[in-house]
């Protein structure tokens, strides 16, 4: 380490740095695709909730004429890392297109790192080798950039989906990338308030694995518990952001372990044991193995979370509804927010909202098809 | 060689009314009443220090203090080791000891703070939120399996529930009493935890309680049978003890009497001394099959906890038990008690349980078998904050044995080998034994236990943590102070101000 970097403050993944946020976000049921407008917007009332260190948004279904190829959003430092990082992926995918993300230059976002986007198909060649499929080779691959190749930073993975990310204001930083030029079904937003962290572009939320993405606000306590058990399987916790770590567990549960959304909530925000036995004899077995097979999954502290992926995205709060979420529905259409001002921004004549109940998960899908 | 006692009686004769309570009370033969002289007398020289007499003497006119006549200062040669040195010129014996290590060696747990919340999350207040300390022990499966109709299968490998993550760990019946171990059991029962019968057999009164016994099998295998196997709701497999590693444990014959010698089905009279192996296990691949016959035995009906005694190479140890079909994995510090053990090994092996339990969590998790099995620790478990600690550091759930004792009423005079407690705790004698009422054993143990749930709950609450597992494991917690860097790395947390 360089004299210059130890006098500067650590960054996100040398130190762990608790934050309050704002999080946000729409989808259609119909799978009709929306640019960013109202999404941007709907930061906007809930500015103080961040404290322009950090916003972000994901978008499920902007790109379909790529949509069999794995979307790679990466920061890079310099040219000199850019060309590191390409080499090692040339190794292990064809490359199908790589490009600049097209961004707004503007005066509340600074020192922008080099920000690309690259469609990957993973080489067959490859998969056969290591014996493991094609999501496999992605998670390993994106987890050895981040934790291995210094000044590279992949943020988003997924397949015809993506997240735009940077250190600003959330609605600064979606006019940066020109979200209003991406038509996606379902966008998710957060705004960060750490309560310490130098400016870093990969800090910033939501953070992604495949097509799930994590939108968080809170500070979970069950933390390293959490993190040293996801760890044993392959993840590697580099941020050492609550986000991060759930969506790691949320990988886990619904790709590895074939869990179903409502499983998965009830892992990570479980039922308490008195709420278990009071239920009916086969959801009481399943709600108690889940909590034996799992303990150490479950999150505990202030979150209110929303996961989105392909076709669908899943809103859950801590089980003792320690952070506010509300929800409302019009039409086709499911706003998630921090706060229901957000939501009469993109949806001022709205008539159905609602409070979830702490560990209730809110599911939403895309009718089968129409994504 | 005449010694000077270790201590002397004190006794206020103004306050002294002749009661002659200290006379009956003092097993040890201390007190006597002099007709001549109408006082009380003593003979310090066999006083052990047990605060018996104190306790009861009605008008407080005893004290026993430690003795200031001493030999010439020696910074090297303390006085003990001396007097140690003149014993065993002596008798040319092994010395022996019970009770936990008293010698002042590092106490990691007082080294280590806990963390609470503030500002950035919330604590959360168990008097008005639910907070839980519900554990579950034993294997849990690595990949979840479906039925047919895509439903979970939901049968898991055997658990033992714990309504808090505390257990009485193994005391034998032999080295301690009936009362104690009625205590114990009915304590457990009450309290939604477990007690464990040590390496005595059990006694056939106390199958009733059954579902929160802990049944143990040491290399001696005294008492060990079909039913007793079936009896408990966990079977362990003593290797090794933290109070006395690579040795089996000792029962002076002086206890083997009565019920003591049928329940371990051993000659009235007779030293029970169990081997220091098992002599079926003389390596891991035999620990496999020891754990396999028990379950073959039991039908897979109940996990089988593989007990070691914390030393060097524990890690690896405990790496090797985690595959050896074994469902939980109880380690013993080196500070661990013990109703009789030879001084030397007592005091001069094994590892402090933190730094063994910290290393042991981190390379099962290395590894990716942590999961395989639970941890419980031991060895000198003192307070609710030893127990948030040892969670914190990774354990699943704490043994407890010398608290118990003390909640009994011990007062860790450190003389149980003699058989003489005179709290009716480490003793066969009857009229000792009677000393101790299960009623209020139990009731006492089922007050600890409540004060430390209380106490796990609030600490918790104030880390912003409502269930225990998700304190399990969770190092950032934990900060150490007046720590080397070799044992904060060790211990796998960050000192504090970092
Ligand atoms: S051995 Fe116990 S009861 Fe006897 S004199 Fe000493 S302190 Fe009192
Ligand atoms: S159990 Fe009895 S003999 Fe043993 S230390 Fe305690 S009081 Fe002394």
């Amino acid at each position: 380490m360089s004299p210059k970097q130890m006098q500067s403050p650590p960054l996100e993944g040398q130190v762990r740095i608790p934050s309050g946020c704002a999080v946000s976000a729409m989808i259609s049921r119909d799978g009709r695709r929306m640019n960013g407008e109202r999404i941007i917007e709907s930061m906007v009332p809930m500015h103080d909730r961040s404290n322009g260190l950090g916003g972000g948004f994901a978008a499920y279904g902007i790109y379909p004429e790529y949509r069999d190829f794995y979307a790679l959003h990466i920061f890079f430092n310099d040219r000199r890392c850019q060309e590191e990082c390409m080499t090692l992926l040339r190794e292990n995918f064809e490359i199908v297109q790589d490009e600049h993300i097209k961004v707004r230059k503007m005066p509340q976002i600074t020192d922008e790192p080099i920000i690309r986007r690259v469609f990957v198909s993973p080489m067959q060649s490859v998969l056969r080798h290591l014996q493991i499929d094609e999501k496999e080779l992605v998670v390993r691959t994106v987890n050895r950039i981040n934790a291995q190749l210094e000044g590279s930073y992949v943020f988003s993975c997924g397949k015809n989906m993506g997240a735009f990310k940077a250190v600003g204001f959330p609605e600064d930083v979606g006019r940066y990338y020109r979200l209003e030029e991406y038509d996606a079904y379902c966008w998710t937003a957060h705004g960060r308030y750490p309560t310490n962290t130098p400016g870093w572009w990969g800090g910033a939320h939501p953070f992604c694995m495949l097509d799930y993405s994590i939108v968080h606000n809170g500070e979970i306590s069950s933390y390293d518990a959490n993190r040293r058990f996801i760890e044993m399987y392959g993840y590697k916790c580099t941020l050492q952001t609550d986000t991060e770590v759930i969506t790691y567990i949320a990988d886990y549960l619904l790709r590895r372990q074939g869990l179903t959304l409502e499983e998965t909530a009830s892992v990570i925000a479980a039922p308490f044991w008195s709420t278990i036995e009071s239920k009916p004899e086969e959801e009481r077995r399943k709600y108690t193995y889940l909590r034996t097979v799992f303990p150490s999954l479950l999150v505990t502290g202030p979150f209110s979370i929303i996961l989105g992926f392909e076709g669908g995205l899943m809103a859950l709060n801590d089980r003792l509804k320690l952070r506010s979420m509300v929800v409302g529905e019009q039409d086709d259409m499911v706003y998630i927010a921090s706060e229901e001002a957000a939501i009469r921004t993109m949806a001022p004549d709205i008539k159905t909202i609602w409070s979830p109940a702490g560990g209730e998960p809110v599911i939403v899908k895309v009718k089968e098809g129409a994504f | 060689m005449n010694i000077y006692p270790e201590f002397e009686v004190v006794r206020n004769d103004s306050r002294c009314i002749r009661c002659r309570v200290c006379e009956r009370q003092c097993a040890n033969e201390v007190h006597w009443y002099d007709e001549d002289g109408k006082v009380m007398l003593s003979d310090e020289s066999k006083c052990v220090n047990c605060q018996r007499c104190v306790t009861l003497c009605p008008t407080r006119a005893l004290k026993i203090v430690k003795s200031d006549c001493r030999l010439r200062e020696n910074a090297n040669y303390s006085d003990q080791t001396i007097k140690e040195i003149y014993r065993q010129a002596e008798t040319g014996g092994v010395l022996l000891s019970s009770m936990g290590n008293p010698n002042p060696l590092p106490v990691y747990w007082d080294r280590i703070l806990i963390n609470a919340s503030q500002v950035t999350n919330p604590p959360i207040d168990p008097l008005r939120e639910p907070m839980e300390t519900k554990v579950f022990l034993g294997k849990k499966p690595g990949t979840v399996t479906r039925r047919p109709d895509g439903s979970l299968d939901t049968a898991l490998p055997p658990q033992l529930t714990l309504s808090m993550p505390v257990m009485f760990s193994a005391m034998s019946y032999g080295s301690i009493s009936y009362n104690a171990h009625a205590s114990l059991a009915r304590a457990a029962t009450e309290l939604g935890i477990c007690y464990n019968t040590g390496e005595g057999g059990l006694h056939e009164d106390f199958y009733k309680y059954g579902p929160n016994t802990i049944v143990q099998v040491a290399s001696g295998r005294f008492g060990v049978h079909k039913d007793y196997l079936e009896a408990g709701a966990a079977i362990e497999i003593k290797m090794g003890q933290g109070a006395k590693p690579g040795i089996g444990g000792h029962l002076p014959g002086t206890k083997a009497v009565g019920d003591v010698s049928k329940t371990r089905m051993i000659p009235e009279g007779s030293d029970a001394i169990s081997p220091a192996p098992h002599h079926d296990i003389y390596s891991i691949e035999d620990l496999r099959q020891l754990v396999y016959s028990l379950k073959e035995a039991t039908q897979y009906r109940l996990p089988v906890i593989v007990k070691v005694a914390a030393v060097h190479n524990i890690a690896a140890i405990a790496s090797g038990i985690a595959r050896s079909g074994a469902d939980i994995i109880a380690i013993d510090g080196f500070r661990g008690g013990t109703g009789a053990a030879p001084t030397r090994i007592r005091d001069n092996v094994g590892i402090p349980i933190e730094l063994a339990l910290a290393a042991v969590d981190r390379r099962l998790r290395d590894e990716g078998i942590r999961n395989n099995v639970s941890i419980v620790c031991g060895g000198s478990i003192r307070s609710a904050s030893d127990v948030v600690k040892a969670i914190a550091l990774g354990a699943d759930a704490c043994y407890i044995a010398t608290a118990a004792c003390l909640a009994m009423g011990c007062h860790l005079c450190r003389s149980c080998h003699t058989g003489k407690c005179n709290w009716g705790i480490a003793t066969q004698r009857p009229d000792l034994v009677k000393r101790l009422n299960p009623d209020i054993g139990s009731q006492r143990l089922i007050n600890l236990m409540n004060a430390w749930r209380h106490e796990i709950k609030e600490l918790m609450g104030g880390m912003g943590i409502n269930s225990i597992e998700a304190l399990r494991g969770n190092r950032l917690m934990l900060r150490g102070v007046g720590l080397t860097e070799k044992e904060l790395e060790i211990l796998g947390i960050s000192h504090a101000g970092e």
